[in-house]
């Protein structure tokens, strides 16, 4: 039996075949970049560039704003343009540097190679610093600062550190591509990060619907034991830090605690790949993987790519966009995010890039609620996703409370399982942002 | 860039399930039963069959159209389900009129009254079955003797007044075969006389996950306990569990009606508390009632009890504190 999480879940079609066999392909550079100062969860970085700067690759352009932040290098070399406002992914604007690309050129001490280096001998401290000034974030897609992250609070202690190869999103296969094609440096990159932590164990979990992965990593540790590979149940969503943790150690993170609070650390294997480049090559977070994938995209690839380069050159990389209606989203097609403008940039936490032709996405009719319980089974979280909804519909937010809907992880089991097509999960993010508006006025 | 760009907030798939479909699974799932009856009391079956499901779609439009005025829904097949629901708690000969009434009772008040599919509290097909057993009840249960059935009354009826008037179960058990009631040779009403056709339609439903085991293992489960233990105390005033299981609408009860969406609880916990109580209830009619059989009342009574299990029995949070 497989491992996995205890309560709910679907099983959703993975439709990883369009982009699994592609191997990763260094994307070619941009004629410019736009870096936004806001990738990750908490304060914006601060510019400390000027237009007309000329910048390296791998250059700080923009410092951490805070304790919960993030520093942004820039990803080419070339002239700063402008230091304003840009046009997101969701059409509202951002603040961004942009900067026109002049040759590659790289600040120095940076190692480009591909020599693997495997020796770590650093302290603790040493590698949080290193990883908080190369502007590390989750990959995953959360994006929360790593050094922030590695920072247990004082009163607890870590145990285990939790490595997330789940990719449990269907379409996405960045982390797979890189697990099969980076093992050796990932793995180093996941005993670094516990060697920050101090732990002793660390489990990498991947879903089952990548063996060669699994075999591939398990082939990489041997017989050591400080590390393990850990097949899970392809179920979704198996990569959810709470389901991963329970998944693996069988420990739940109680309600309205972090995963610290069962001594367990999770990072994805995107960022642990990020931590060797940045404690052992130097180089800070410029660039990563990407998916660009979808049944009607005629090259779906798996792309190497800087930061700051518009998601429209992607996709015209891999045969333009199809006729007619489609859905341009960023990351999976579970918790992705819907593009209104494809010219935004890829940012750290740009997993993929998903094409949905209409007729693979368009929402079915609303009817009305058969009482059939099938979001009560897939909820993972073990709420009852029906009555939430209908209570945030409502605004009856004391009742969506007690209820608990501050839990909901908004994995969108329910919408997906509902037989009446109802919107559950918009209902549940109206509502869970009441009732967590409603509890901070009440703390404060 | 010509596209049309589509925005929505996530998911951006949605999975299989359809209230369509899922109906029409129940229907697929009928259809053996409907075939056994068919062969055992003929072409009948089939034609008051058609009647029931056409009555309820009718009386179902007709409310919608020019009373509610709101969105047809008509083709989610709810409505067919119930009328197919209805027809198989009907003794084969009945009146089309009382049918007729019967489905209006179970459309127009259990159903539409409510505001339709998914607000109703009771199981509409049962509501129905039970007015017309109560205004009609020679035409309900007058059954004609099947295929090679020995008497015109059900096993259940049989069994009841033989031991009301102090007949021994052996003596009994002389004039009814278990097998029979398995296969379906027994009289009844047209949709529960086989046991093993609703098993099968059960067994479907199970592995298409339209319905958990919670509520049909519960239900059997508890009827089978139920009467294990009258049985034991005293096996010659007792039926034993077997003919339980087998007689009457157990089966029908337990797989179909019983699970109805609507009118069921929404935990597993719930469901399973839910199904104990239809078990019971049902034997408790079943042994100390006036009528012969309670399944339609038990399903009915905990019917009431659903939204009281909804708001109580909650369902297994993930990080819920231990309890002390």
């Amino acid at each position: 039996m497989l491992k996995t999480f205890p309560i709910g879940g679907i099983h959703p079609a993975d439709n990883k075949k369009w982009s699994a066999g592609a191997a990763i392909q260094r994307f070619a550079l941009p004629e410019s970049v736009s870096i936004p100062l806001s990738q990750h969860i908490g304060a914006p970085a601060v510019a400390c560039v000027a237009k007309g700067d000329k910048v390296l690759a791998g250059q700080v352009i923009a410092t951490a704003g805070g304790f919960v932040s993030s520093n942004i290098h820039s990803s080419v070399s070339g002239t700063v343009t402008a230091v304003d406002t840009i046009v997101g992914a969701n059409g509202l604007r951002v603040p961004a540097v942009t900067i026109k690309v002049e040759g590659d050129e790289w600040v120095e001490g940076v190692d480009l190679s591909d020599t693997l280096i495997s020796e770590c001998n650093l302290e603790p401290k040493a590698i949080v610093e290193k990883i908080a000034a190369a502007g590390i974030v989750g990959m995953g897609g959360a994006t929360f600062p790593t050094q922030v992250k590695l920072s247990v609070p004082p009163g607890k202690s870590a145990e285990y550190l939790i490595i997330n190869g789940v990719e449990c999103e269907p379409y996405l296969t960045a982390d797979y591509r890189l697990m099969l094609e980076k093992g050796e440096e990932l793995l180093v990159g996941v005993r670094i990060l516990a060697r920050a932590l101090g732990v002793k164990k660390s489990f990498v979990g991947v879903e089952n619907n990548k063996p060669d992965a699994i075999a591939r990593l398990q082939k990489l540790v041997g017989s050591a034991t400080d590390v393990e590979i850990v097949p899970l149940k392809v179920q979704y969503p198996q990569g959810g830090e709470k389901q991963l943790i329970a998944a693996v150690t069988g420990r739940q993170v109680p309600s309205g605690a972090l995963p610290i609070d069962t001594g367990c650390v999770v990072q994805n294997v995107g960022t642990a790949y990020a931590v060797y480049e940045a404690v052992q090559k130097n180089k800070p977070l410029v660039e990563r993987i990407v998916t660009v994938t979808g049944s009607a995209m005629q090259k779906p690839a798996n792309l190497l790519v800087r930061i700051g380069t518009p998601i429209s050159s992607l996709l015209a990389h891999c045969g333009g966009l199809p006729e007619g209606g489609v859905k341009v989203i960023g990351g999976g097609p579970m918790m992705g995010r819907a593009m209104s403008n494809i010219e935004a940039p890829v940012m750290k936490g740009s997993s993929g890039v998903l094409v949905l032709r209409s007729e693979e996405t368009l929402r079915g009719e609303e009817g009305d609620c058969i009482r059939c319980a099938k979001c009560v089974d897939a909820c993972p979280m073990g709420l009852e996703p029906y009555l939430l909804a209908n209570v945030s519909k409502q605004k009856m937010y004391d009742m969506a409370e007690q209820h608990f809907i501050f839990d909901c992880i908004e994995c969108g089991c329910c919408t997906y399982t509902c037989p009446s097509n109802l919107p559950l999960l918009d209902y549940l993010r109206l509502g869970k942002a009441e009732v967590m508006k409603i509890m901070r006025a009440r703390k404060a | 860039m010509e596209n049309k760009m589509i925005i929505s907030p996530a998911p951006h798939v949605h999975g299989p399930n359809k209230t369509q479909r899922l109906m029409l699974d129940v229907l697929i799932a009928l259809v053996p039963a409907l075939v056994v009856s068919t062969v055992v009391y003929g072409l009948r079956v089939l034609a008051l069959t058609l009647f029931s499901v056409c009555c309820c779609l009718l009386f179902e439009w007709f409310i919608q159209r020019y009373m509610l005025r709101g969105k047809l829904t008509i083709n989610n097949l709810s409505a067919v389900v119930t009328g197919v629901l209805l027809a198989f708690n009907l003794p084969v000969n009945i009146p089309l009129w009382m049918v007729a009434i019967g489905a209006l009772v179970a459309i127009g008040v259990a159903k539409m009254t409510f505001g339709g599919l998914g607000k109703n509290i009771f199981n509409p097909a049962l509501v129905g079955r039970v007015f017309m057993l109560i205004a009609f009840p020679v035409a309900m249960t007058t059954f004609p003797e099947a295929a090679d059935a020995i008497s015109g009354a059900t096993p259940l009826t049989m069994a009841k007044e033989a031991l009301k008037n102090g007949v021994p179960v052996a003596e009994v058990m002389q004039s009814v075969s278990i097998k029979d009631m398995f296969i379906g040779v027994e009289s009844g009403s047209i949709g529960e006389i086989s046991a093993l056709a609703l098993l099968l339609g059960g067994l479907y439903l199970l592995w298409r996950r339209v319905i958990t085991w919670h509520i049909p293992v519960a239900v059997l489960g508890s009827m089978g306990i139920f009467s294990l233990i009258t049985w034991l105390i005293a096996p010659e005033a007792y039926m034993s569990p077997l003919f339980h299981l087998m007689g009457g609408g157990a089966m029908l009860g337990a797989w179909f009606m019983a699970t109805d969406y609507v009118t069921s609880p929404m935990t597993p916990k719930g469901s399973i508390i839910f199904g104990v109580g239809v078990g019971v209830i049902t034997m408790l009619v079943r042994l100390w009632g006036a009528y012969p059989e309670g399944m339609s009342f038990a399903i009915l009574i905990m019917n009431s009890v659903v939204p009281l299990l909804d708001k109580y029995i909650l369902p297994k949070r993930f990080g819920a504190p231990a309890k002390k």
